[in-house]
């Protein structure tokens, strides 16, 4: 498949993250648009990575080359599980403290 | 000798520092002690200056005492340095003496001051006197500039030392800044002379005069002539003096006499060479000093306060002194300040003492018959007045003869206008002593009954100056009446000598110098027996309002009020508009409108900060895109664009 096809796809991916944050009050739909826009851009590593190895190898039987984009997909895979780890905790705690979820009520800060 | 002649100066400097700082622990008689005996001192010490000097005989012109150095930049130095000459002496021997005499009299006229204020006021006294001494012997101009400027700060304390009357106040601020004026004119001209000869030593400068062109001579010489015109009262710079009355008495006489007026005459004495050699400038002067001596005596014809008529009379015989230096008879003009010192001083005393009889009275239409009441007082300022109306052989008659007959000789009109001047000047001193001690007493009963003579601090000085004022004319007799026995001209010469040799001066026979001397005193004669007949009889019933040129003369030919508006008011008024509107909208507004804008404009930004989550990211979204618009430009864009579609 050609490369651009991935990235119109991330591309769109990315941008309903961004549109649901921005629009959207539900905390948690806000965290799950958060978590689309980490996964457009992880997909879009890995189609670059794997681009660029397949030019490679063409070359190079033995090379390795593009190969780190992916490894370091994981390594995001790891913080974004992190990350979900401890947002869902502040999810949790805001809402035993205002039993909402609704973010534009955390505007306390403002004064 | 050279070993002592800082001692003069360093008396009074010492009895300033006493007084001033111990002014609320000594006791009155100590402060007057003290005061009065550095002065003394003083005066001892320019006593044996002078018997060196006047024994050294031609040889020793001039002894420059160099204590250490001044200001030392580059190849250029100003040594504190003392010069002792011939003139320099006699000038300490007026100021220690007679101020002395001052500072005796002092002591017993301000016995009624606070004691806080009597150490402040003799501290005063006393700087003025160590100022004054400084200007005297300085062997350079900025020595001299340093004693000018002292004696002109310590004539403001001393004119506004009753500093609770706002009038009083405002008399010693004008005496200030007119001194001001007259001072950058001195001080520019010291430093074109540092420009053009690079030294301002006495010494240096006048043996290089030579090479100067004729035109910074004259600007020098002008610019000099300014400094003097302020310090010593002269048109059109004289309307501090008269107001300086307000200051106690005895400061009147000080600086009427001993002190201050008579830096100037000072100064172009010392600079004789350089005014030689600047004719404009000389009959720039001469014109201002004649001018001076019949305006000044015309407004002392009509005045009514005792201390104002002398007041007047000084700046108009400071005109003469000033008529004598601009004809170049530097040594007449020296003698009448020395004259002048001896009998003005005794009339401002004798003054004072009437005031401190009549307890505080100064206006001489209240006075009268006080000749019964006061006769050592009476007397004496008889004396003073036949000495200053220029009667033979009253020390005034010399000197002003001196002058008058070096004017004859350089312009005939110089010499009608300079009579008719002498001729007023009997006529207000006659007045204003006809007033005071004939006819009958004016005055309430309360203030009669009071009447007594001053004790004997008053009188000694008193009697003294009178003594010096009768013989004081003797030291300089006209060669028409003895060849050769003019102590003065000799003993001066070797000051003036290059000026001497520069200038042409026609001598005028023995029998016209005898007629126009008998013409004269016979005249004066003739007015002060008017004089005397005329306000002999005063009364108060003969009081009626002036009208014409009496009221003009009265109200001093308005000049103050021609001085406020052509002067003080534009100035009242650019300073009015600078505070109004400059400062308050230029300046403030500027300075104001810089917080006003950072406070608005951050009241304005803070509204952004709404803690809307969602706002925050679009913003943030926002400027992600604004900043990758600029990082990359258009063209890169458009690049990437139309690669991926």
């Amino acid at each position: 498949m050609p490369i651009q096809y991935y990235i119109y796809f991330c591309l769109a991916l990315f941008s309903i993250g961004i549109i649901g944050v921005l629009t959207r009050r539900n905390a948690i739909i806000v965290f799950m648009c958060i978590e689309l826009m980490l996964n457009a851009v992880n997909l879009l590593l890995v189609a670059f990575s794997k681009m660029h190895y397949g030019a490679a190898l063409a070359a190079n039987p033995n090379t390795t080359a593009g190969i780190d984009g992916q490894l370091f997909v994981f390594f995001i895979m790891v913080v974004a599980a992190a990350e979900v780890s401890v947002g869902l905790a502040i999810i949790v705690m805001m809402y035993r403290n205002t039993h909402s979820v609704d973010i534009n009520f955390l505007n306390r800060l403002k004064n | 000798m050279n070993k002592i002649v800082f001692l003069v100066p360093l008396f009074p400097l010492l009895g300033f520092l006493i007084n001033g700082l111990g002014r609320k622990s000594l006791s009155k008689s100590a402060i007057g002690i003290i005061g009065s005996g550095v002065i003394l001192l003083s005066f001892l010490t320019s006593c044996y200056l002078f018997s060196i000097v006047a024994s050294a005989g031609e040889g020793q012109l001039q002894t420059v005492v160099t204590l250490f150095n001044f200001i030392s930049v580059d190849a250029f130095t100003i040594p504190f340095a003392f010069q002792v000459d011939q003139l320099s002496v006699l000038f300490l021997l007026i100021i220690t003496g007679i101020g002395f005499l001052i500072h005796l009299y002092s002591s017993a006229y301000m016995k009624e001051e606070e004691t806080q204020h009597y150490g402040r006021y003799f501290a005063y006294l006393n700087l003025f006197v160590f100022s004054m001494l400084l200007l005297v012997m300085g062997a350079n101009y900025v020595i001299m500039f340093i004693g000018w400027e002292g004696v002109g700060l310590c004539s403001y304390l001393l004119i506004g030392y009753w500093f609770k009357n706002n009038d009083f106040n405002y008399a010693a601020k004008k005496a200030f800044i007119m001194n001001r004026i007259g001072d950058l004119g001195f001080l520019l001209a010291v430093f074109w002379l540092l420009f053009k000869l690079g030294t301002v030593n006495y010494g240096d400068v006048f043996s290089q005069v030579a090479s100067l062109s004729t035109f910074d001579i004259a600007a020098i010489t002008t610019l000099l002539f300014i400094g003097a015109m302020g310090k010593s009262a002269q048109i059109p710079l004289y309307t501090w003096l008269p107001d300086a009355m307000a200051g106690p008495t005895p400061v009147s006489a000080l600086i009427h006499a001993a002190t201050m007026v008579t830096a100037g005459i000072y100064m172009i004495a010392r600079s004789n060479i350089l005014f030689t050699m600047a004719p404009t400038t000389q009959t720039l002067i001469a014109i201002i000093g004649l001018a001076t001596a019949i305006f000044a005596a015309t407004i002392a014809l009509k005045q009514n306060d005792i201390k104002k008529v002398l007041a007047y009379s000084t700046v108009s015989q400071l005109g003469y002194m000033f008529l004598g230096l601009g004809v170049g008879s530097y040594t007449g003009a020296v003698f009448h300040v020395m004259t002048h010192a001896f009998f003005k001083a005794l009339l401002f005393l004798g003054a004072g003492s009437v005031i401190h009889a009549m307890h505080h009275e100064q206006d001489i239409r209240k006075m009268g018959n006080l000749k019964k009441f006061m006769p050592i007082t009476h007397i004496t300022f008889l004396l003073a007045c036949l000495a200053i109306a220029g009667i033979p052989p009253f020390s005034g008659f010399f000197s002003k003869d001196e002058i008058l007959a070096a004017a004859f000789a350089k312009n005939p009109l110089y010499y009608y206008i300079g009579v008719g001047g002498a001729l007023m000047t009997a006529f207000y001193m006659f007045r204003l002593y006809s007033l005071t001690f004939l006819g009958k007493f004016r005055g309430t009963h309360d203030q009669e009954h009071h009447l007594h003579e001053s004790p004997s601090a008053m009188t000694i000085p008193l009697i003294v100056l009178a003594v010096l004022s009768v013989f004081g004319g003797f030291i300089g007799i006209p060669e028409v009446f003895a060849e050769n026995k003019n102590w003065l001209e000799h003993f001066l010469s070797p000051i003036f000598a290059e000026s001497t040799k520069l200038a042409t001066t026609e001598h005028l026979s023995h029998s016209q110098e005898y007629m126009m001397m008998g013409i004269v005193t016979v005249l004066i004669a003739v007015i002060i027996f008017i004089a005397v007949n005329k306000f002999k009889k005063y009364t108060d019933e003969q009081e009626q309002a002036e009208t014409g040129v009496g009221k003009l003369l009265e109200n001093k030919w308005y000049i103050d009020e021609l001085y406020n508006t052509l002067v003080v008011n534009p100035i009242n008024a650019f300073a009015g508009f600078c505070k109004n509107f400059i400062e308050k909208s230029g300046i403030d507004g500027a300075v104001n409108g810089v917080g006003k804008l950072v406070s608005y404009s951050s009241r304005q930004l803070r509204l952004i900060q709404s803690g809307q989550v969602a706002s925050y990211l679009l913003i943030m979204i926002l400027s992600i895109v604004v900043f990758f618009i600029i990082w990359f430009n258009d063209i890169t864009i458009m690049k990437f664009l139309n690669k991926l579609f």
